[in-house]
C-alpha cells in the first residue's frame, strides 16, 4: 500500500473513532449551550474502563474470538457507564450546587484524573498512568480473527457502523418529547421553565449523554491502538469543537437534524485526515495541539470578522449601487400605511433580512 | 382565584445594594378578572408577576392558586397554571425550534414528558387552527424557525402558546411594550380576544395608562412594592388618564415627575 493511501487510512480511521466524541461535545456546547470540559476527562476514562476491564479479563477468559469480541463489547459497555456518571457528577454540581459550567467541568475533569489512575490500577493495588489492553486482543483484532479484512478496514466498517448508530439514536431521541425539551432548555431555559420543563433535569440528562458518547470514543481509541493512558483525553473538546465547526462550514442552518449531526463525523474526518498528512510530512504531535487551536480560535472569530467587516462591505455595495441608480429599493413601500396586517408585514420584512444576512 | 397574602421580597439581602422590591403586597384577584397594573418603574410590578410564577421566592407570605399553596412550588412545577408573556419578545419562544415545536412544547406545559414524539401527528391540525385564529399566516409556515419571526409575531405565538393549555392566571408584563404602535394595538386586541373567549384570569402590567383603563375589568396601581390604589368596575372604566396622573402625584409626591409614565 503506498503510503499516501495508507495515511488517508490512517486519518479517516481516526476521524470515524473520534467523531462519537465530538457528536457528544456537540450536545454539551451546541444543544445545551453549556461548555463542558468534563469530556477531557471522560474521554480517558472510557479508555481506562475498556483498557482495564480487557487487560484483566486475559485471567478468566478463554483467549478465543467469540469470548474476546464478547468482552470487548462488555468493556465498550462499561466505558459508556462510566462516562455517563462522570457526566452526572458535573450536572450535579451545576444544577444543585449551583457551579458554574466551567468550573464544574473543571473540577470533574480533574477529579476524572485520579479515578482514571485508580481504574488503571485496579488489580496491581495502584494507580497506574497507562495499561495496555492486553494478551486476549481487542474489538478490531478479534473481529480480524475471524474475518479476513486488514485492520483497517474493520475500523472503518466499525466506525462507520457506530457513528450511524449513535445518528440514528440521537435523531430519534432529539425528537421525543424529553429531547424536545433538552434541546428548549439549551436554546432558551427561561422559556423552557415557563413552559414546565424541569430544566435542571434536562442539563444532567443531556451531560450524562454526552460524556458516554465521549467515552464510548475513548474506549474505541483505546481499542485501536491497544492501549490506554491518563492523558488521552488531553485536547479533547478543541478536538471535537473542530470537527463540529469544520462540519457546520460544510452544511446549512437549514439542514435537517440528522444531517447536522452526520456533518460532524464528516467534520472530524477532514480534520483527522489532514492531520495524519501533516504527520506525515514529519511535523512533531506536540505543534499539532497548537495548530488544532488556532484553527479552531479562527473559526470561532468568523462569526465576529464577518459582522464586523459585513457592515462596510454592505456600505461599499449600496454606494455602488446609489452610483447605478435604484432609488426604490432603498425607499419604504408608499402602502406601508394603508396596510393592515401590520404584523405579517413586519413578518416579510425580516424575512428578507434574515435572507440577506445568511 | 389567585391570591398574595403579605408578601414581601428583598433583594440581594445583607449587601449594600439591598433592595425592599415588594413591601407585604396583598392581592386577591378573582376568577375571571382582567387586571391591569400600572405603577413607576422599579415599583415592584415585574417582581410580583415573577413571585406569583416562582422565578424568585418570597421570604414572607402566601400564595395561593385556586386552593393550592404554591408558595414553595418550584418554578417548572407551577408552570402548569400559569401563562406567561414577557417584554422582550425573545424569552417567550424557543428561536432554534420551529413554530409547531413550540407550541408542542406549550401543549405539555404541565405534563410529564417521556419518549412520545415531541410533536404528534393529531397536534398538527390543532396547532394550524390556533394560528388561523391569530390572522398571521403562521399556520403556513409552521416549519419555520421561530427566531425567523418579527418581535409582533413572536410575542402573538408566545400569547398563544401561554394559553394553548387554558392557564388559571396569565401573567402579562409589557408584552407590547417593545413593539411598535400598530403592532402593538394589534398583540392587544388578540389578547383581549383570547382572554375573554376563554374567560381566563389575567394581570397585565402596562406602562400605557390609555391601556390600563381601557383595557380589563380592574386596575391596580403599585407604588414602592405595595398596592395603593385599586378600582374595578364602573369606577374604573369612568377613570381618565388625568385621574391616574393625579393619584400618582398624590401617592408619590410628584416623584414622578421624570417617569416614562407621564410620557404615554
Ligand atoms: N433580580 C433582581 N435582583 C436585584 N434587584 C432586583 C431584581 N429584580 C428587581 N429588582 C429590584 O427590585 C425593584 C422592583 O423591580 P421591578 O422589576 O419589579 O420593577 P417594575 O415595577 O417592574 O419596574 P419597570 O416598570 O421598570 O419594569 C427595583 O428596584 C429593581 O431594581
Ligand atoms: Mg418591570
Amino acid at each position: 500500500m503506498d503510503v499516501f493511501f495508507s495515511t488517508f487510512l490512517t486519518g479517516a480511521n481516526q476521524g470515524l473513532l473520534w467523531a462519537v466524541l465530538a457528536i457528544g461535545v456537540y450536545i454539551s456546547y451546541r444543544i445545551l449551550d453549556f461548555a463542558d470540559l468534563t469530556v477531557e476527562g471522560s474521554f480517558a476514562s472510557g479508555g481506562a474502563t475498556a483498557g482495564i476491564i480487557m487487560s484483566l479479563s486475559k485471567d478468566f477468559v478463554a483467549t478465543g474470538a467469540a469470548a474476546g469480541m464478547f468482552m470487548s463489547v462488555i468493556s465498550i459497555l462499561c466505558a459508556i457507564v462510566v462516562g455517563g456518571l462522570a457526566g452526572l457528577v458535573t450536572g450535579l454540581l451545576n444544577t444543585k450546587l449551583k457551579i458554574a459550567p466551567i468550573l464544574a467541568g473543571i473540577l470533574t475533569m480533574t477529579g476524572l484524573y485520579s479515578v482514571n489512575l485508580m481504574i488503571m490500577g485496579i488489580g496491581t493495588g495502584g494507580a497506574k498512568n497507562n495499561i495496555a489492553l492486553g494478551p486476549i486482543g481487542t474489538l478490531f483484532t478479534k473481529i480480524g480473527d475471524v474475518m479476513p479484512i486488514p485492520k483497517n478496514y474493520i475500523i472503518l466498517i466499525i466506525g462507520i457502523l457506530t457513528a450511524a448508530i449513535v445518528i440514528a439514536i440521537l435523531y430519534w431521541f432529539f425528537g421525543t418529547e424529553v429531547g424536545s425539551a433538552m434541546r428548549a432548555t439549551g436554546n432558551n431555559e427561561k422559556m423552557a421553565k415557563a413552559q414546565g420543563i424541569n430544566t435542571q433535569n434536562s442539563k444532567i440528562l443531556g451531560l450524562v449523554v454526552s460524556n458516554a458518547l465521549v467515552a464510548l470514543s475513548g474506549a474505541l481509541v483505546a481499542h485501536q491502538q491497544s492501549n490506554a493512558s491518563v492523558t488521552m483525553g488531553v485536547g479533547a473538546i478543541v478536538i471535537g469543537l473542530a470537527a463540529i465547526i469544520i462540519g457546520e462550514s460544510i452544511i446549512s442552518a437549514k439542514f435537517p437534524f440528522w444531517a447536522r449531526l452526520a456533518s460532524i463525523v464528516i467534520g472530524s474526518l477532514i480534520y483527522r485526515i489532514i492531520i495524519s498528512y501533516i504527520y506525515l510530512a514529519g511535523v512533531d504531535s506536540e505543534y499539532v495541539k497548537l495548530l488544532t487551536a488556532i484553527m479552531v480560535v479562527v473559526a470561532l472569530a468568523i462569526p465576529l470578522i464577518k459582522e464586523k467587516v459585513g457592515p462596510i462591505i454592505k456600505k461599499k455595495r449600496e454606494a455602488k449601487n446609489k452610483n447605478s441608480n435604484t432609488p426604490s429599493d432603498s425607499e419604504p413601500p408608499a402602502d406601508n400605511e394603508t396596510n393592515e396586517n401590520t404584523l405579517a408585514d413586519n413578518a416579510e420584512e425580516t424575512n428578507v433580512k434574515s435572507a440577506k444576512e445568511v | 382565584m389567585l391570591e398574595l397574602k403579605g408578601i414581601h421580597k428583598t433583594f440581594n439581602i445583607g449587601t449594600v445594594n439591598e433592595k425592599k422590591a415588594l413591601n407585604d403586597l396583598n392581592l386577591k384577584v378573582e376568577e375571571g378578572d382582567f387586571i391591569t397594573v400600572i405603577g413607576g418603574n422599579g415599583a415592584g410590578k415585574s417582581t410580583m408577576l415573577n413571585i406569583i410564577a416562582g422565578v424568585f421566592l418570597p421570604e414572607e407570605g402566601d400564595i395561593v392558586i385556586d386552593g393550592v399553596n404554591v408558595t414553595r412550588l418550584a418554578e417548572h412545577k407551577r408552570a402548569s397554571m400559569i401563562g406567561r408573556v414577557f417584554q422582550d419578545p425573545m424569552i417567550g419562544t424557543a428561536a432554534n425550534m420551529n413554530i409547531e415545536e413550540n407550541l408542542a412544547l406549550a401543549n405539555r406545559r404541565g405534563k410529564i414528558r417521556g419518549l412520545g414524539w415531541g410533536v404528534k401527528k393529531g397536534e398538527r391540525e390543532l396547532f394550524r387552527e390556533k394560528l388561523k385564529m391569530l390572522d398571521l399566516n403562521l399556520e403556513d409556515r409552521m416549519t419555520t424557525k421561530v427566531g425567523l419571526l418579527s418581535g409582533g409575531q413572536r410575542q402573538a405565538l408566545t400569547l398563544l402558546m401561554a394559553t394553548l393549555i387554558k392557564p388559571k392566571v396569565l401573567l402579562l408584563d409589557e408584552h407590547t411594550a417593545a413593539l411598535d404602535p400598530k403592532t402593538a394595538s394589534k398583540v392587544l386586541s388578540l389578547t383581549e380576544e383570547i382572554t375573554s373567549e376563554q374567560n381566563i384570569t389575567t394581570i397585565m402590567i402596562t406602562h400605557n395608562m390609555k391601556d390600563a383603563i381601557r383595557y380589563g375589568n380592574r386596575l391596580i396601581m403599585m407604588n414602592n412594592g405595595s398596592i395603593i390604589y385599586d378600582v374595578k368596575g364602573e369606577e374604573k372604566k369612568n377613570l381618565t388618564v388625568k385621574d391616574l396622573l393625579l393619584k400618582f402625584e398624590q401617592s408619590s409626591d410628584g416623584e414622578f415627575a421624570n417617569d416614562r409614565m407621564l410620557l404615554t
